[in-house]
């Protein structure tokens, strides 16, 4: 599978839903189907997609999240998954874009290209397996947290980015997800 | 206690996650947490996560705050940067190791290095070295936190603590 075929068809009509990206590929991926104020997506504090996203979910808990991470981001956070399984946020998804290598620096493997098993990890952490036939439903619908591994090939593609400052990012996110009153907070 | 009188103020101010790192002078504040049932504490594995959470959790339009011991400060460097990148309210409060009457050698080089890796990160650092400043402190430290977006870490000393031997760590 192609990432960003994948990518794309996960966040087809998103509608409501909250999306947290990853750094580096898979925060590409999702600029390149298509850029939302409903998306936070990470320039750096590489590990802590999957937390952002366990936050927003129990802050949120009428609403779906979905964090978007790649194999080395979610390998450096790999504690979250153990966070997660503790707290059992019903409307959290985390989709894992497993290129079993590090895009950002010169394409070398990460541990998922030598037999480290994220999806058995997620699984004894108490997060629910979905396959790439059920993923977009469970996303939407599922009691989770859920949790995918999503094999895709190793390709270097054109980034595609969003926008880059921080408190910009912070402040559409909300504004987007609680109205403007956000702004006086 | 003083712990009482943290819970008081993150109640007041309608904090309600709570990430934590267990942490022996933690130990009260973290069970008055628990006991809320308008907040939710959340056992994290490594005090990184909890700034993670905050974030997201702000990003949701929650209050929240992060309990550890000062030897996770280094735990959180690299992630504060997302802290200040983006401007996220963070109150971090930090039960002092490795400053007075240390027993273990292995905490004084994280304790004496808080203060500067903190401040290094964009961080305010306050101190509260008496049970009386507690309250006061970690109420306006909520208000310079919640009402300006600044990172805020409130250091709670050793004495203040008072461990004092491995036996009356383990008695707590």
């Amino acid at each position: 599978m192609k990432r960003r075929d994948a990518v794309a068809a996960l966040l087809a009509q998103r509608n409501d839903l909250l999306v947290v990206a990853g750094l580096g590929s898979t925060a590409w991926d999702v600029s390149a189907a298509g850029d939302s104020p409903l998306t936070f997506p990470m320039w750096g504090a590489m590990g802590q997609a999957a937390m952002i996203g366990l936050g927003l979910a129990l802050a949120q808990p009428r609403r779906r999240v979905l964090v978007i991470t790649g194999d080395g981001e979610a390998l450096m956070g790999m504690g979250a998954l153990a966070t997660i399984g503790a707290q059992k946020p019903a409307n959290l998804t985390v989709v894992v874009i497993d290129n079993e290598r590090y895009g950002e620096t010169g394409m070398q493997e990460t541990h998922t290209a030598h037999g480290v098993d994220l999806s058995r990890v997620a699984q004894a952490c108490g997060l629910k397996l979905v396959d790439w036939k059920s993923l977009k439903n469970a996303i939407h619908l599922a009691p989770g947290p859920n949790f995918a591994v999503v094999k895709v090939e190793a390709e270097k593609i054109p980034l595609v980015l969003p926008p880059r400052e921080g408190a910009l990012l912070k402040a559409r996110f909300r504004r987007a997800l609680l109205g403007e009153k956000a702004d006086l907070d | 206690m003083w712990p009482d009188e943290i819970h008081k103020e993150l109640s007041a101010a309608g904090v309600s996650l709570v990430g934590y790192v267990p942490d022996a002078g933690h130990k009260r504040l973290i069970e008055l947490c628990q006991a809320d049932r308008k907040m939710r504490a959340v056992v994290l594995t490594t005090e990184e996560e909890g700034i993670g959470l905050a974030a997201g959790a702000w990003l949701g339009g929650a209050r929240s705050t992060l309990l550890m011991q000062s030897s996770g400060v280094g735990n959180i460097v690299n992630v504060l940067g997302m802290v200040r990148e983006c401007r996220f309210p963070l109150l971090t409060l930090v039960t002092m190791r490795g400053e007075q009457g240390e027993f273990n050698p292995w905490q004084v080089p994280m304790g004496q290095a808080v203060r500067p890796v903190l401040e290094a990160m964009g961080t305010v650092v306050q101190y509260v070295q008496t049970e009386d400043e507690v309250g006061p402190v970690v109420n306006a430290a909520l208000r310079l936190a919640y009402n300006s977006y600044a990172s805020v870490a409130v250091l709670i000393s050793q004495r203040l603590i008072g461990i004092k031997s491995f036996q009356e760590q383990a008695a707590q």
